[in-house]
């Protein structure tokens, strides 16, 4: 099958220091300056261009990439990741109402607020298969809805409102509509998660996630403390989700319970899928397909979770690598014998 | 609060011990797949959602019940409650089955691993609830009633409710015909054999996507049952029930040992039971975390369950 992902690679690797450089800054530009490129016929029922860039496209990117370390790299099957998001969100809310931190202040805290809650789950986890991980994680997401629905301190079903935008810096202000600036600061965080999973995966850290979801037995018996980089991959995984939980509660302003469903889970879920679990460009292109077409035609709106179930399940029987497949050499060579 | 619990100590008890035994079927629908494939069937929860409508269907379509219509008496009941019974198991274990077939049949052939028949049972699972939220308008949809729920009889202070005796009483017996079935019939039989050890199973020259099949809808069968129990108990459903019924009858079925028929019976009763005691102290909004810290504690301390195998590392 033809695979854009290694011709992408080969002219990457072909390029010297010049041209690489030349070639992240050029994709750079490009997508910084989206928000002026678009024309009304982009447009969805729901919101206009440039707001659909920033909700859900450059969030569901955020949260994919994040998504991607722990179902990707390392092959655990996280189905609550919503409830990192909603950590991140209502400690911005929480913090956000009822003290002077601003958003800048607040995002540090969200982060480890949500790495934080990534070991308490993950520590008795990750000690257990990965069908079984699937299904606390699963819990936990609906435990955090559960708990902000009925807890008086995060405001039961009507959620925080006046949550306080970000302050402006460099002579930049954020207002609530300013939906360009929201944007490349969704970018930025963007990109510095891009980087950090780069980094990762070129080191001891993706090499061990890599031998563990391929085999973690045979990982376990070579000497990779299988544990430990496990919790890693989700709290790493954790941490990008509250960042893009601050911002997002920071963004609308106002957050309840509602927010932060189960369908999230299952949808950033199906952008990783969609887009190609492992290989990051894949993600943010499953991302942004699945984020903006639901939205653009109308009849998908009401029924996208049903499109988004179908995905799962095509995907996973016809193209289980995504429409962006993994690098062939990172691909799992061994088949496992017959049950 | 202790004194309260005292005097409504055997009325908790007979509705706790009914949501148990409603877990308890639910619960062999995992267990029963867990056995043989080693995997989590997660659409369960939706094949129970969707027996829970099948019912409904056949009380107020079929049998033209309304809200307001007389209940049904003597044989006329017993025909409506069998046919309603017995409908909502086929329907349940015929969708089981092609749940298999869509979501696990050409993975399994593939060799491909734990994850890719997870994320293709959880799109199965999502198509399921979301047909049913559209085709609902996403409402809660009640069952009209077609039996009065008289009382049978005091037990202290605490009255019988007849769906209550129903529920243990014909649970009990569809769970004496699953063990006879799995110990005594030649289906069963092979059943065991591939949960034991698929390859040899298969060199002895049975058919294991036959038997596959078989165990799903089994599964489906008990799955749906408990779907016409929950209406009969709670009279109304919605397309959002199998989530928190799903979870909660996983958990009993991991705290009694998953893929252990006989652990889904006891985890299934501790289970309902705990949960209706634990909604009268902490208020019927943290049931669901209650449920979960259960689910947490077992997996952490007693992976295996009260009777299961060793879990953590089954047949890696």
């Amino acid at each position: 099958m033809f695979n854009l992902r290694d011709k992408g690679a080969e002219i990457w690797e072909s390029q010297g220091r010049v041209g690489r450089v030349a070639i992240a800054v050029g994709a750079i530009a490009i997508v910084a300056a989206l928000p002026f490129m678009g024309g009304t016929f982009l447009n969805t029922p729901v919101a206009d261009y440039e707001s659909v860039l920033v909700y859900p496209i450059a969030m569901f990117v955020l949260m994919a990439i994040g998504l991607n370390i722990v179902i990707g790299k390392s092959g655990l099957l996280d189905l609550g990741y919503v409830a990192f998001f909603a950590i991140g969100a209502y400690t911005m809310g929480l913090l956000g109402t009822k003290t002077d931190l601003n958003t800048w202040e607040i995002l540090p805290i969200g982060i480890a607020m949500a790495m934080f809650s990534g070991i308490i789950l993950g520590v008795p986890a990750l000690k257990l298969r990965g069908d079984y991980l699937a299904i606390i994680t699963l819990g936990f997401g609906e435990i955090v809805r559960i708990v902000a629905l009925n807890l008086g301190a995060l405001g039961r079903s009507e959620g925080i409102q006046g949550i306080p935008t970000p302050p402006g810096i460099f002579g930049i202000e954020y207002a609530f509509d300013s939906h360009r600036i929201y944007y490349w600061t969704l970018l930025i965080l963007i990109l510095l998660a891009i980087w950090m999973v780069r980094r990762l995966s070129a080191r001891r850290a993706g090499r061990a996630w890599e031998s563990i979801r391929q085999d973690e037995d045979a990982a376990e018996l070579l000497g990779v403390p299988t544990f430990k980089y496990k919790v890693w991959a989700f709290v790493l995984g954790a941490s990008v989700g509250g960042a893009a939980g601050v911002i997002y509660a920071s963004k609308t302003l106002f957050i309840a319970p509602d927010n932060f469903t189960l369908q999230i889970s299952i949808l950033i879920l199906a952008c990783v899928v969609f887009g190609g679990m492992g290989n990051i460009w894949g993600v943010i292109l499953g991302a942004v397909i699945l984020g903006y077409l639901p939205d653009r035609i109308r009849f998908l709106s009401d029924a996208r979770l049903l499109v988004f179930g179908l995905v799962l399940v095509l995907m996973m029987n016809l193209r289980p690598d995504g429409i962006l497949p993994r690098k062939k050499r990172e691909k799992a060579i061994v088949k496992k014998d017959a049950s | 609060m202790i004194g309260n619990f005292l005097d409504q100590f055997w009325s908790l008890t007979f509705g706790g011990l009914s949501l148990g035994f409603i877990y308890i079927l639910i619960a062999l629908g995992y267990t029963m797949v867990y056995g043989v494939l080693r995997m989590i069937n997660f659409a369960n929860s939706e094949i129970f959602m969707v027996g829970t409508f099948a019912t409904i269907i056949i009380i107020r379509d079929v049998f033209q019940f309304t809200q307001t219509s007389e209940y049904a008496t003597g044989f006329r009941l017993w025909l409506i409650l069998g046919t309603a019974l017995i409908s909502a198991m086929l329907v349940s274990g015929i969708l089981s089955m092609l749940v298999e077939m869509v979501a696990y049949r050409r993975l399994r052939r593939m060799n491909s691993g734990v994850l890719a028949p997870l994320i293709s049972a959880i799109g199965v699972s999502m198509v399921l609830s979301e047909s049913v939220r559209i085709l609902t308008d996403s409402r809660p949809v009640a069952s009209p009633r077609a039996m009065e729920k008289k009382f049978l009889g005091q037990f202290f202070d605490a009255g019988i409710r007849i769906d209550n005796t129903i529920i243990v009483i014909s649970a009990l017996i569809l769970f004496g015909i699953l063990v006879t079935f799995v110990n005594k019939t030649r289906m069963g039989k092979a059943i065991r054999a591939v949960s034991m050890n698929p390859n040899a199973a298969r060199l002895m020259g049975i058919n294991i996507d036959g038997v596959v099949s078989a165990t799903f809808l089994v599964g489906g069968l008990m799955t749906g049952a408990a779907g016409f129990f929950y209406t009969l108990k709670y009279e109304n459903t919605s397309a959002f029930i199998g989530f928190e019924l799903g979870i909660a009858a996983f958990t009993a079925a991991i705290l009694g040992g998953i893929g252990n028929i006989k652990g889904a019976f006891y985890g299934g009763l501790a289970l309902g039971l705990l949960e209706t005691y634990a909604s009268f102290f902490l208020g019927t909004q943290w049931k669901a975390v209650t449920v979960f810290v259960v689910l947490v504690l077992v997996l952490y301390t007693r992976p295996n369950g009260l009777f299961g195998e060793a879990l953590t590392q089954t047949r890696a």
